[in-house]
């Protein structure tokens, strides 16, 4: 399952974009540790598959929370998807 | 002497039974239940065919919602929640059901109801909700795929119509024919988002639109930001629409028009699919705990 985590405003639109089939298989789950913002969590799906999740709480500030990893000139690479694997995690912005 | 005030955001709460089963002579009943931000929806099954459901508004008392949206059919049927083998609580508020078995996200839920009415081709979804919007992809069994929600802007919302009705002052259940009663179709509205919008509203029946043209300007703005929802995930046929805006054509027209692809209509509320998914699980588990399958 492919999941994205966030929200579309006027602003644009800020998602975090998760292939569950992907995350399900990965043990170490290092992208939770990786965050600086510990955005991540483990968690079971609806389809009882141990994957990650992005907290709820802060589902709709991702734009802001994600902004200290993101500046706007020489963006160095994203820790959670360097940490990733299996190429599991994308950003739309 | 003070004048009534007509609501123009109210939408009518219905209950349906199938007078044709009885409850009684069913092995396995489930339930699901829908507590959503605006709606509350709950579905009886008997040995997996639907029996009967019902739609009520969601009241401040989160707990009660559950038992309110039970009892139109309890009235009708003399079911009691006590004769329901397995009960899934979905939606926003799924969490304060006291009587659920177990909670499903609605998102699970809306793919399985989805795939139960429209058919085992259906493949992109897209739930409009109260007061979010869901675009989601499943495949022939009605397990998601893929899925994104946007409760963030309430463009696309059932709580941004009801607005748009008072603004109005045009009856909810009629904002998709009247959006069609118009010469032309004319430019979305700048603003989807409902607090601006309602102000360029404003502006432009100043200018002298009629309440219609405003109607479609506003809704077609509303299909367009929601098709890039559906967009996002990807189009793909069969394309089924839930949730209380499946209602309303003038939205549903437009989106059609804008991704290409006709909506799959069924013969039951659109409205109840995600408490319908609900019930669906709600046997599969019963049967599961069971030993049964």
């Amino acid at each position: 399952m492919i999941v994205h985590y966030g929200y579309l405003d006027a602003s644009g639109e800020y998602f975090i974009t998760v292939d569950d089939s992907k995350c399900s298989v990965c043990i170490e789950k290092g992208c939770i540790k990786a965050c600086p913002k510990s955005i991540f969590m483990e968690s079971e799906n609806d389809y009882g598959e141990k994957v990650m999740m992005v907290k709820d709480e802060v589902r709709k500030m991702l734009k802001y929370i994600c902004a200290e990893c993101k500046p706007s000139v020489n963006r160095p690479p994203l820790p959670c998807v360097t940490a990733c694997p299996y190429d599991a995690i994308t950003h739309s912005w | 002497m003070l004048m009534g005030k007509k609501d123009y955001w109210r939408w009518s709460e219905n209950v349906y039974i199938d007078r044709n089963k009885d409850w009684r002579q069913g092995e396995i009943i489930t339930c699901g239940i829908d507590v959503g931000s605006v709606s509350t929806k709950a579905v009886i099954m008997v040995d997996g065919s639907l029996y009967a459901y019902s739609v009520i508004r969601t009241g401040v008392n989160a707990q009660e919602n559950a038992k309110k949206a039970f009892f139109p059919m309890e009235e009708e049927t003399g079911i009691k929640i006590e004769n329901c083998s397995y009960i899934v609580g979905t939606g926003y508020g799924r969490i304060n059901i006291p009587f659920a078995h177990k909670t499903i996200t609605e998102i699970a839920c809306h793919g399985k109801g989805a795939s139960f009415v429209g058919g085992k081709k259906i493949r992109t979804i897209l739930d409009m909700g109260g007061q979010d919007c869901k675009a989601i992809h499943i495949d022939e069994e009605g397990r998601v795929t893929n899925f994104l929600m946007n409760d963030k802007c309430a463009a696309g919302t059932g709580r941004g119509l009801e607005l748009l009705a008072e603004l109005l002052e045009i009856p909810i259940e009629e904002l998709g024919t009247r959006s069609f009663d118009i010469d032309e179709e004319p430019e979305p509205i700048s603003n989807v988002c409902v607090v601006f919008a309602r102000t360029e509203a404003y502006g432009l029946l100043k200018k002298g639109w009629s309440k219609n043209k405003v109607l479609a300007a506003y809704l077609r703005a509303i299909a367009e930001r929601v098709s890039s929802l559906i967009m996002r995930i990807g189009v793909e046929p069969e394309f089924f629409v839930s949730g209380g805006i499946s209602k309303n054509v003038g939205i549903v027209k437009r989106i059609e028009r804008i991704i290409g692809l006709e909506a799959v209509k069924v013969d039951i509320d659109s409205q109840i699919i995600g408490a319908l998914g609900a019930a669906i699980f709600a046997k599969a588990l019963y049967e599961k705990e069971r030993g049964i399958i």
